[in-house]
């Protein structure tokens, strides 16, 4: 089975006007792993953007989480030193994006948005609160499961990548869309963060873990 | 219980992780300060982004790359985006993502003036009649690079 979503998902009603409907042009093999990433350090990382709790005057409410993992490409090799962006709604489900009418209420101590680069072992770290749920207009009473938004550059054109990490155990992911609509039961796995007690911090925070794995082989070429 | 053991490297990994839409909530995280100006004087590049219905994408991410030179601009209300490059590149790597789309759409753009070295571009050969969606048009002052999601005339974008 595929593990990429399609382009043209109808349960997903928004690909429909949006999805090619041309077959897409195929370049020779590995056209996209050969050319280079886009050169993304124009694109401001300050340490205190991995922490979404501590841009504000005080703490968000919600539950603190830690999310960490390593970025690798597809040979498990570490990506060093790329850019991780992530964004996400607060604690009560709602953007602070002005185009979210959600009616749950904004969090004036949370913006919900954060950057960081990997470190030498590809390792990226956030500290947030637990995204909440809310609705959207897909179809009757439908619900986003909590995600974060993770969007990482890589070493290649291939390697970009922009999707989505849930929590475990969330029962709203059967019924969503835009979870369903990658074919592979094995790919939606690797959409899901995992709890892990040894990120957790004592009377402090939730840990978990979740690697992502870019497209594209010899992201990090021997250094010399 | 006991805690599980951390994986050493390379273990537990099953392949790349799979993509998914940028959603319409990122106005908010992605852009970010000059973030289309790739140059502080060069090419101004203007577009929209269309869907299948001829309507305008509000919520679409579009990154442009040459080089050393990249760019990122949301689109507005009216799907319009815009950006500014250094004089002289041959085309740009644009990668379209937005609410509605799963994965990201790749694309290229090149420049009107250098049409001589474009009939050797091996990507150009490869598109064949629909290369003129790749081609921006020179609107004297700014180039015009529109792309067309789906239907009539629609923006040739590549397998990634």
């Amino acid at each position: 089975m595929e593990f990429e979503p399609p382009y043209l998902f109808p349960d997903y009603r928004s690909t429909l006007l949006r999805a090619p409907q041309r077959t897409l042009v195929r370049l020779p093999d590995d056209w996209f792993e050969m050319a280079p990433g886009p050169a993304f350090g124009r694109i401001p990382v300050r340490p205190e953007d991995a922490d979404l709790t501590r841009q504000h005057a005080a703490e968000p409410l919600g539950e603190r989480i830690i999310v960490t993992g390593r970025v690798l490409d597809s040979d498990a090799q570490p990506v060093r030193h790329t850019l991780v962006e992530v964004w996400q709604c607060n604690a009560a489900g709602r953007y602070v994006d002005p185009a979210d009418q959600h009616p749950a209420p904004l969090d004036p101590n949370f913006t919900g948005a954060g950057r960081c680069l990997t470190d030498g072992e590809g390792r990226y770290r956030f500290v947030s609160v637990k995204p909440g749920a809310y609705p959207w207009k897909n179809h009757h009473n439908a619900w986003r499961p909590a995600h974060i938004h993770f969007s990482v550059f890589g070493p290649a054109l291939a390697s970009r990548l922009v999707t989505q990490m849930y929590f475990p155990g969330d029962p709203l992911q059967a019924h969503d869309p835009i979870f369903q609509s990658v074919p592979d039961p094995r790919g939606r796995e690797r959409l899901v963060a995992a709890f892990d007690p040894e990120i957790t911090e004592p009377e402090w925070a939730l840990g978990y873990s979740w690697d992502i794995v870019l497209r594209g082989h010899g992201a990090t070429p021997v250094e010399t | 219980m006991s805690p599980t053991p951390a994986l050493p490297a390379g273990e537990g990994v099953k392949g790349p992780t799979p993509s998914q839409t940028v959603g319409p909530f990122f106005g908010f995280a992605m852009p970010f300060e000059d973030g289309p100006q790739a140059a502080g004087e060069g090419v101004r590049v203007e577009g929209q982004v269309l869907d299948g219905a001829g309507e305008p994408v509000p919520d679409a991410l579009i990154e442009v790359a040459h080089d050393s030179q990249f760019a990122r601009c949301g689109t507005d209300a009216e799907g319009a985006f815009h950006f500014v490059v250094a004089k002289g590149l041959p085309f740009l790597e644009v990668t379209v993502f937005a609410r509605g789309l799963l994965r990201q759409l790749p694309t290229r753009m090149y420049f009107p003036d250098q049409l001589a070295a474009h009939a050797q571009d091996p990507v150009l050969r490869l598109v064949g009649d629909r290369r003129d969606t790749l081609i921006a048009r020179d609107e004297g002052g700014a180039l015009r690079f529109d792309i067309r999601l789906q239907g009539a005339g629609e923006t040739v974008f590549f397998e990634i």
